[in-house]
């Protein structure tokens, strides 16, 4: 038999499989973009492909601010209401030629500004496993379908956590590659010098095999690192002789006592698979929130200022009927406010008389949070270990009125962002239902022995269980 | 009242690349509206710019054409502003650590005789696209095909002080980057752009006074025509016991008159920020010697080698070395063994004529000293020669011998023509051969002159004499 044949009609049937899950999740509002004929049409070409890749026949769900020809990208916002790009992204690309089958663009907080996918111009994320609760976000749409079992992998987008908050809460694995391994190239750009597309997994193994075929150098991205792309790593028998750094600034008096809990009984396990635990400190992460605030913001602003009703888009016109018109009416009708809040507050910082202020100063706090990571991993250790995010999962409408405490959701993710390092975060345990996650963080480029120990530690813990 | 103008200029110039300098589309001039685009330069969602090494290869040269320091790190930063024909709200253009700094480029004043003007810095950047209002009724439409072709932008210090001197920079700026063979340098084109910002202040002070910016002139004449107004225009507000404002003027070349478009205190806050797209932008020392060393010779150089090497006029060498092919053009031709300045009276004359009408060189350098050896050997007569020249240049080649003898230009030196032709002149002037008898000896030009007449040109005036000297005994 051929390996064609092998194969045959395997992505036919994924395709009806994953149109049926889609269908009984729609509650969940997770979807965007889908059809069941797109749908048999991935899984006829994947049965048609020569060779199956390393992800032969497996769906994957792509957040809406990754662009594709076949359905619209919107990334949730009016303004691209309609949008179907020319081109696809380099890394749904490289998914496809492993095999892989688009199923579908899923909900995101719009342009990725979020924490919660609550700020969709169509409608909320539901959690779930509980639908008055968030996913997380900005991807809770890829969030929740992984969780709710309709795909067994979801690209999203990290800017300042955005993939491993949604997957703490979700109780599914996230990953976010160091800057510059995956290309951006048809990443709706956000604070481009944070952004990184990034991949959800039922498994750390869905997770690894998914970054690993779309990793590597992209000559059409001038930040991909020129270095061969990730290899999918095998879990290690135990985790001797690695140690792991506790950072104390992660690990606060006031942390929800259920995360608390579960991060105890990571800890042990992490013993017991003889790896050494080292308290560690990192100062400047305190800071982290407030330069992220900064500079995302800066980055967006100009990042945004593209959306003009020129070339694409709805234009709409003011009563003015001069072109200033047709920006203040295309904008600011459709912009939706967390959007609008943030160009306004990068459109500020990078102002002359407040540009040393804020965006040089916050350069300067980037560049002191990245050392002292870069200190740690000099000192010897492997890895750090903290908790994802401060609670579980919030409940809808909790944090909308107060973009603050939203923002704050991300206080242990950001730092990760502004230092361009690889992270995780894991499932390990749940809280009153709710699952809480584990962030694992690597050294620059460290992807295969970040992924290799979370493997192991994925076999030992259980991730479904209550953890008091 | 003596007031001193101060001008300084800023030159876009579009370096000669075959692609835009974040895409792989065409930079060709003249294609319809709209046809080199791709999700790049539209600024769709999503993409991503990738400098072009040709780019940054080019606008190295010219910096160093311009002597200035190119460092070995700079930085692209956007310059944010709305305007419909620039697709992503931001220009990709350099700030604050540009690629080159601190040059100077000398040249002829008309005013001051040799003059340094400081080259403030060189930095890259994209352009925008293009509007068109007259392509729709009542609607404006947007030409992307320019938006992110690759400029280099060149900033003079102020240290200009009149209309035709800023002109006459313009000019050697101009020779500079075209020896350099950075850019095309055309206006019509739109490859090479200016923008100037002139002030006034009275003779000897030396702070300076309020600028004004002067966009919109599309020849170098105009450049001089437009600062002349605005010169004459901020004197008479001065003398009129008005302040002259911050303000850019259109220059509009049909009326002549400045109209002022935006004042300053409205002007843009630019928001210039590292584009986080681009990493910086990182020049190996190596890189940057073998750029100076692949670097051509300048005019000024070629110039005074020309002088110093061949002996010819400065005058010659300046009018030689104006374009660089006509300089090659000249060295071909001595090195094919004609007399050095013989070769500059034929490319500052017959030859430059036929360069500048065809942009090309008709007849080639080694034809061109074989029909300088025709006359050196007195085959032609240098008239002839001319003629020979033309016919050449319509063949666009053609042995100048044979051409010559087609003509019937070939010089007869035979004894029994020359002969013939002077027995037929002097009887025909009796009483001038009587004079001439009588001691009147000044008169042999006449007779020569009547046997080149008779003989249409083709009597050797050399072996006209020699007979004329003996019939005339």
């Amino acid at each position: 038999m051929t390996a064609a044949a092998e194969q045959g009609g395997r992505g036919a049937a994924t395709a009806r499989d994953v149109g049926r899950a889609l269908r009984s999740a729609e509650s969940l509002n997770a979807v965007l973009h889908w059809s069941q004929e797109l749908l048999d049409a991935e899984g006829a070409r994947v049965d048609a492909m020569a060779a199956p890749g390393s992800l032969a026949g497996m769906p994957i769900a792509v957040k809406d601010n990754i662009v594709t020809v076949e359905q619209p990208t919107t990334c949730a916002s009016r303004i691209l209401e309609g949008y179907v790009s020319p081109y696809t992204a380099t890394a749904v690309n490289r998914l496809r030629d492993a095999g892989a089958i688009v199923a579908a663009k899923t909900n995101l907080d719009e342009f990725a500004m979020g924490s919660s996918t609550e700020h969709s111009a169509w409608g909320r994320v539901k959690h779930p496993l509980d639908p008055d609760r968030v996913p997380g976000g900005s991807s809770g749409g890829s969030a929740a379908l992984v969780a709710a079992g309709v795909v067994p992998a979801a690209l999203g987008s990290e800017t300042g956590g955005s993939v491993r908050q949604p997957a703490s809460f979700c109780g599914v694995v996230g990953v976010k590659p160091s800057y510059g391994r995956v290309s951006r190239y048809g990443l709706v750009a956000f604070g481009s010098s944070l952004d990184a597309i990034s991949v959800f997994g039922r498994t750390v193994d869905h997770a690894s095999r998914v970054l690993a075929a779309m990793s590597g150098p992209d000559p059409l991205d001038a930040t991909t690192v020129d270095r061969p792309p990730m290899r999918v790593p095998e879990p290690l028998p135990d985790l001797r002789g690695l140690r792991i750094g506790l950072p104390q600034e992660y690990f606060p008096d006031d942390l929800h006592p259920g995360v608390a809990a579960a991060m105890e009984r990571v800890k042990d396990r992490i013993r017991e698979l003889g790896a050494e635990l080292r308290e560690v400190s990192l100062p400047h992460s305190a800071y982290a929130v407030p330069t992220y605030y900064i500079v995302a913001p800066a980055e967006a602003a100009a990042n945004l200022a593209r959306y003009d009703g020129v070339r694409y888009g709805p234009r709409k016109v003011g009563p003015e009927g001069d072109f200033r018109a047709v920006y203040r009416a295309t904008r600011g009708e459709g912009f939706g406010p967390e959007v609008r809040r943030r160009i306004l507050v990068g459109t500020y910082v990078l102002s002359a008389g407040y540009y040393d202020a804020y965006y040089t100063k916050a350069q300067q706090a980037r560049a002191l949070i990245a050392d002292d990571f870069r200190r740690g991993f000099d000192s010897g250790l492997d890895f750090l270990l903290t908790p994802t995010t401060p609670t579980p999962a919030f409940r809808a409408g909790e944090k909308t009125e107060d973009p603050v405490a939203m923002y704050l959701a991300d206080i242990f993710v950001c730092a990760v962002n502004l230092s361009g390092l690889p992270a995780l975060s894991l499932p390990v345990g749940r809280s009153e239902g709710l699952p809480v996650g584990a962030q694992l963080i690597a050294p620059f480029f460290g992807e295969e022995r970040l992924l290799a120990a979370a493997a192991t530690l994925e076999r030992v813990i259980a991730a479904d269980a209550e953890v008091r | 009242m003596a007031w001193e103008t101060v001008i300084g200029l800023e030159v876009h110039v579009q370096l000669r690349t075959r692609t835009k300098m974040f895409c792989a589309c065409r930079t060709s001039f003249g294609d319809p509206p709209n046809s080199n685009v791709c999700p790049v330069c539209l600024g769709l969602p999503g993409a991503l710019p990738v400098p072009n090494a040709e780019a940054i290869r080019l606008a190295a040269r010219a910096a160093m054409a311009l002597g200035c320091t190119v460092h070995e790190t700079s930085v692209f930063a956007r310059k944010n502003y709305f305007y419909p024909d620039l697709p992503k709200g931001y220009q990709i253009s350099q700030f604050d650590r540009p690629l080159a700094t601190g040059g100077s480029v000398a040249f002829e004043s008309p005013e001051r005789g040799r003059v340094e003007v400081g080259i403030t810095r060189l930095h890259v950047e994209e352009d925008a696209g293009k509007l068109l209002h007259d392509r729709f009724p009542a609607k404006t439409a947007v030409d992307l095909n320019r938006a992110g072709i690759p400029l280099a932008e060149i900033v003079s210090e102020p240290d200009l002080r009149s209309p035709a001197e800023a002109r006459a920079y313009l000019t050697t700026l101009r020779q500079i980057l075209v020896y350099a063979g950075v850019s095309e340098c055309s206006m019509e084109q739109g490859s090479l752009r200016v923008d100037a910002n002139l002030s006034i202040r009275r003779a000897g002070d030396t702070r300076l006074g309020t600028k004004t910016e002067v966009k919109n002139m599309n020849s170098f004449a105009n450049v001089e025509r437009a600062l002349e107004a605005e010169r004459a225009r901020q004197a008479a507000l001065v003398e009129a016991g008005e302040r002259v404002h911050q303000v850019t003027l259109l220059f509009n070349a049909g009326t002549g008159q400045l109209k002022p478009i935006r004042s300053k205190q409205e002007s843009h806050d630019y928001r210039y920020f590292p584009d986080p797209d681009l990493p910086p932008l990182v020049l190996a020392p190596g890189w940057i010697a073998e750029q100076r060393a692949a670097l051509p010779e300048l005019p000024d150089a070629r110039r005074s080698r020309l002088e110093r090497s061949f002996g010819i006029p400065a005058y010659d060498a300046r009018v030689i070395t104006s374009e660089a092919p006509l300089a090659g053009y000249f060295e071909a031709v001595v090195a094919a063994g004609v007399e050095p300045k013989t070769a500059a009276n034929w490319v500052m004359g017959d030859v430059m004529t036929s360069f500048n009408e065809a942009g090309s060189f008709p007849v080639p350098a080694a034809r061109l000293a074989a029909l300088v050896g025709l006359v050196r050997d007195g085959v032609v007569s240098h008239q002839a020669a001319k003629r020979v020249y033309g016919e050449m240049a319509q063949l666009s080649d053609g042995d100048p011998r044979a051409v010559a003898e087609r003509l019937g230009l070939v010089q007869v030196s035979d004894q029994g023509a020359l002969a013939g032709w002077v027995d037929e002149v002097l009887s025909a002037h009796p009483a001038e051969v009587a004079r001439f008898r009588g001691g009147e000896t000044k008169l042999m030009g006449f007779f020569v002159g009547q046997v080149m007449k008779r003989s249409q040109g083709k009597a050797d005036p050399k072996g006209v004499q020699p007979v004329l000297q003996t019939r005339l005994k």
